[in-house]
């Protein structure tokens, strides 16, 4: 998009953000998620899994802020999870692109229905749906 | 089973998941859930987790190369998001309140739909003439076709909203893209060209699961351990299928997936019925 600063932004230009914005956030998360997951076969391969009764993730996986307290302590299975993530927040923050990408076409219409998705989507990350 | 072996074979059946997903249309996380529930006696929670993470894996991915081809319709897909985030996010509160059990027939009988669904006749036709509030709404566009763009009308677009808010909710209350639903309302209802449905809807699939997602995720039902096999997994099947699509005939590969698939969700629905979940 560089090269067409100067020019008016329109709906190609767009679908192309878009586009890299998706394949990046896919790219990145696959990547993030191989190497935790090496590491953590190499950690725990030879343990037994346990998931056929439910007993929920502990604390530390189910939010961001545990997630990287995890990670300052190298565990694996939260580099794992911060791929997940990082794949949860791809089509998140194609949203927010998209915002953007309509406040600049001043398509007003398409900045209000962007911004409603958005905000239906922070509400259910913050509004206590989680219990 | 060594947490290895159990990573592998995941890894192997992820794989041929996003395989099938891909080149029948269906996505990745339909064939998730019954390969965790049934194959791997996983507790169906934790498969949902592992299918939405599945399904926003192969969502992104292939929408990727739709978007920038410009046979999505953003501004189409951007308004029903409404309707699917806000359904999602009713599905996943729903789900609270719902037994195992329903869940797992409610979602057995969504693969049986899915699964008529692919074999359906398909709407090739484009509208010339749209209804007032595609216009308004500058939900009418076009889509490259052999000779040059396409272009596009739609009509009953309150109608395709209302079906939209249901697949919003099936997705967040089972785990699933619910591509199935959200073609019927585009293809069905909205008359959008098959092409520009399907890619749009997988486009939508994203944000879709995203919106529950954030909730499942706080609950504690996405699991490392399944889900690095099923992302990597999942991705590298729908990749292998996007390569494939172009190469071979999916007519009757779309009829044995969509008779294996009924098997599975009669499967699905006895169990429930019987509470094996």
């Amino acid at each position: 998009m560089n090269t067409k600063e100067t020019k008016k932004i329109n709906d190609y230009d767009i679908e192309q953000l878009i586009g890299q914005v998706l394949r990046y956030g896919v790219v990145l998360s696959g990547s993030v998620a191989i190497i935790g997951g090496i590491w953590y076969l190499f950690q725990q391969g030879t343990a037994m899994p346990h998931y056929t009764t439910f007993n929920g993730e502990p604390a530390g996986f189910t939010s961001l802020t545990g997630i990287i307290k995890g990670l300052q302590h190298g565990s694996a299975t939260e580099i794992i999870q911060l791929g997940v993530v990082i794949l949860i927040a791809t089509p998140i923050i194609r949203i927010v692109f998209s915002l953007v990408s309509f406040i600049l076409e001043k398509d007003k219409l398409y900045v209000l229905i962007t911004f409603i998705v958005l905000a239906i989507i922070l509400f259910s990350m913050f509004g206590g749906l989680a219990i | 089973m060594t947490i290895l072996t159990f990573t592998i074979i995941l890894l192997l059946g992820a794989y041929l998941a996003g395989l099938a997903g891909s080149l029948t249309g269906l996505g990745g996380g339909v064939v998730i859930i019954p390969l965790l529930t049934l194959f791997f006696h996983v507790d169906i929670r934790y498969a949902i987790g592992a299918a939405l993470v599945a399904s926003i894996a192969t969502s992104s991915g292939s929408a990727s190369a739709y978007v920038k081809e410009g046979i999505t319709n953003v501004r189409l897909g951007m308004f029903l998001e409404i309707a699917t985030t806000t359904g999602a996010v009713i599905g996943a509160i729903l789900a609270i309140y719902t037994p195992v059990n329903i869940v797992a027939i409610l979602f057995g009988v969504m693969l049986i739909f899915s699964a008529a669904m692919t074999l359906r006749k398909k709407n090739e036709s484009a509208l010339t003439q749209g209804s007032k509030l595609s216009y308004l709404l500058k939900l009418n566009s076009s889509y490259p076709g052999k000779e040059g763009r396409i272009d596009y009308k739609l009509t009953n677009v309150g109608a395709g909203f209302s079906i939209m808010t249901v697949a919003g909710m099936l997705s967040g209350l089972l785990g699933i893209g619910s591509g199935a639903l959200k073609v019927l309302a585009m293809d069905t209802a909205m008359k959008v060209p098959f092409r520009v449905s399907t890619t749009t809807s997988n486009f939508m699939v994203g944000v879709t699961a995203a919106a529950s997602a954030v909730v499942y995720l706080q609950r504690g039902y996405i699991d490392p351990g399944i889900a690095f096999p099923v992302i990597i997994g999942v991705l590298a099947g729908a990749f292998t299928g996007s390569k494939l699509l172009m190469r071979i005939n999916v007519k009757s590969l779309k009829l044995i997936f969509s008779i294996a698939i009924t098997l599975i969700a009669l499967n699905m629905i006895y169990n429930g019925f019987n509470h094996k979940f």
